[in-house]
């Protein structure tokens, strides 16, 4: 048996294979946060978007049959979450952060009310690209068993990560996040420009979303999403909101997901749920050792609400 | 009733006819804007029914009968009440200085899994019942002032959100109770459902007579009130606010923010930690899953819609529960989904939000006076 003659390789394997896994959603979800936070806003209803992402791309690839356009669906349905925060925003004397939180119930509750019927039945899932079958040890195959999303993941967030340094879009969109009054000294319309990246941003926590039902875990249950959608949020302020440091943050965060499971495929099911809470943990411990209240943060936009 | 006041007052005594107009005019509003928010909401609601071909007429007929309409609904409502006036506590003190807490459900849990346990020796021993319920109050209160607290010295010392911190540590408390629920405080006698050792018929607490709603509930009333003379009628609740108003202008003025934000989260995680011992004392008799019931994430909503203000927070509080009492027989009888009610409390508060841009806009309460 390969599995035993494997022996304590198990444990790093599966947290491998797990941290690719994992990590896709808070990708995307740490992506689109970036995007939404380099404009000057947070979006902290990323996890309703996320989990009502979830449950659309689910059903839709349940009737349509194609996981593509259940992971489209899922997208335009973040963009209108994303949309609507944006919207709702604009108006004056409305906080960003209270209105992540209703959007977070809000998003939940409705994902929950229409995603009853799909609980049940099984919708085609996202095919993988089997990148492991030089290897004969089933455990590499499956942690080199890769979905494309998350491969999509980091062509994005490359992409981002130069769009932003490089771009006259990039340099509108931090612009606006740093100083809202140069934006407009500048001709642009501060509103436009946050009201598009939290619509861009709500589209790739969709995409996460489906991600989680349609591949890993791979089904649309109410549990699916613990948190994912908040850590992102943390995960960005840890990279220091680069898209680059993001990919690294998410698999470090994937790693710890991991960890659980891991552990309980080589019998240790002792504390199962302790290591359960291990990204909780992790988050919490990163955001003590990195954040500090006595400097401000490198990288942070100006007109952050979170960090001022 | 605006315009009878002013004529009465306005000629003898002209600025505090200003003041006394300001005020109303704010009352006015305070009572106003949320009111036109839960009418849209409801309307929104409404439409959103239709379109799925359910009747809203209906729907609200059962909101009322489930909630409100019977003795009986009123107990289902009063029980669910209990445990959101101390969530909306939760959330409404801490809102006070400005900080955001969402993690009252994870205070919750903790405290009632902590209570639980601190139990068992005492029922194994066969102590007296309030040597019992003591220590699960001592115990539930202290866990869920530090839980909180703990989120509150994060984010003075640290410089950590508030909101995340909050958030990730309930999902750290739930994990814990599952730890020992599932594991070395498993109650083996009970296959059905991991829970921990049940407290005993004997040590539970009663019901308020002719209510039929435990006594948390009443306890829930005066916490409220103390509270809110706490807030509005002491020098510390005068420093929250000025703090929350302005932490700068605070610092400033020598106010020790620091102790402020720690002391008011540990009076919120301590609030939370009521509502945990009373679900376990009153109602469950043992902490299990069913603890993290989302009371927690209702409270938020109860908080907000009640302006943070502890007194009003009580009847929004026996509102929003009467909602939720009426979400059993609205999904038998309308063939709904059990997250119906979840819809409407999540359109509630985003409608709920979007009206605070009305304050001082709405045309027929601004006048000349009035600067903002």
């Amino acid at each position: 048996m390969i599995e035993t003659e494997l022996g304590w390789l198990t444990v790093p394997l599966a947290m491998l294979a797990g941290a690719i896994r994992v990590s896709t959603p808070f990708l995307f979800v740490s992506l689109g946060e970036c995007l939404t936070e380099k404009s000057g806003r947070i979006n902290l209803g990323l996890e309703g978007t996320l989990v009502f992402g979830a449950m659309t791309g689910y059903a839709t690839s349940y009737h349509t049959g194609s996981p593509w356009l259940g992971v489209l669906a899922a997208g335009i349905a973040g963009s209108l979450f994303g949309a609507l925060h944006g919207f709702i925003c604009k108006l004056p004397k409305v906080n960003d952060i209270a209105i992540g939180i209703a959007l977070m119930l809000f998003g939940t509750g409705l994902a929950f009310f229409f995603g009853k019927p799909y609980i049940q039945p099984q919708a085609p899932r996202l095919p993988s690209i089997g990148l492991g079958s030089w290897s004969d040890v089933p455990q590499i195959r499956s942690a080199l068993d890769i979905n494309p999303l998350f491969l999509v993941g980091i062509v994005l967030a490359i992409a981002l990560w130069w769009a932003f340094k490089n771009t006259r879009w990039g340099l509108i969109v931090r612009m606006t996040g740093d100083s809202a009054p140069a934006a407009r000294a500048m001709g642009y319309s501060v509103d436009l420009v946050r009201f598009l990246a939290t619509t861009a941003g709500g589209f790739l926590a969709g995409v996460g979303g489906a991600f989680l039902s349609l591949s890993y875990p791979g089904a649309w249950t109410e549990g699916l999403s613990s948190g994912q959608g908040l850590m992102a949020v943390a995960l960005v302020i840890f990279a220091r909101w680069n898209p680059l440091a993001c990919f690294g943050a998410a698999l470090l965060f994937g790693a710890a997901g991991a960890l659980g499971p891991a552990l309980q495929s080589v019998g240790i099911t002792q504390g199962y749920y302790f290591f359960n809470a291990a990204p909780y943990l992790l988050t919490l411990f990163i955001m003590i050792a990195s954040v500090s209240p006595k400097r401000s943060l490198k990288g942070a936009p100006g007109e952050l609400s979170i960090t001022k | 009733m605006t315009d009878i006041v002013q004529q009465d007052v306005a000629p003898a005594l002209p600025s505090v006819f200003a003041d006394t107009a300001t005020r109303i005019r704010r009352g006015a509003e305070y009572l106003l804007i949320p009111l036109i928010a839960l009418v849209g909401a409801a309307v929104l609601f409404s439409l959103f029914l239709l379109a799925l071909g359910k009747s809203p007429v209906t729907f609200y007929a059962l909101l009322w009968q489930g909630g409100f309409g019977t003795s009986f609904s009123w107990t289902n409502t009063l029980v669910r009440a209990a445990p959101l006036i101390f969530t909306a506590l939760c959330v409404a003190i801490p809102a006070r200085l400005g900080l955001v807490i969402i993690g009252g459900e994870g205070a919750l849990v903790l405290s009632g899994f902590c209570a639980a346990a601190i139990a068992i020796p005492f029922v194994t021993a066969a102590a007296p019942p309030f040597l019992v319920l003591g220590a699960m109050l001592v115990v539930a209160v202290a866990v869920g002032a530090l839980w909180i607290g703990f989120v509150g010295a994060l984010r003075h010392y640290r410089g950590i959100n508030e909101t995340i911190a909050s958030l990730l540590l309930s999902y750290i408390a739930i994990a814990i109770m599952n730890f020992f629920v599932e594991g070395a405080l498993r109650d083996i006698s009970n296959p059905n459902k991991p829970s921990t050792m049940p407290i005993g018929e004997a040590n539970m607490i009663g019901d308020i007579p002719g209510l039929g709603v435990h006594w948390g509930f009443a306890v829930g009333i005066v916490v409220a009130i103390v509270l809110w003379v706490l807030m509005n009628r002491t020098t510390f609740g005068f420093a929250a606010r000025v703090t929350g108003g302005n932490v700068r202008a605070a610092r400033a003025q020598g106010l020790a923010v620091g102790k402020l934000m720690v002391i008011s989260c540990a009076i919120a995680g301590a609030c939370a930690g009521l509502a945990g011992f009373f679900e376990v004392a009153a109602i469950q008799g043992r902490a299990n899953a069913s603890l993290a019931a989302g009371y927690g994430f209702t409270g938020i909503l109860v908080a907000f819609l009640a302006r943070h203000n502890p007194i009003v927070i009580v009847p929004v509080a026996i509102f929003l529960g009467g909602i939720a009492a009426a979400g059993g027989l609205i999904q038998r009888r309308m063939g709904l989904p059990d997250a119906t009610v979840q819809v409407l409390m999540g359109l509630i508060f985003v409608v709920l939000l979007v009206s605070e841009t009305l304050y001082g806009r709405l045309p027929f309460l601004s006048s000349k006076g009035a600067s903002r």
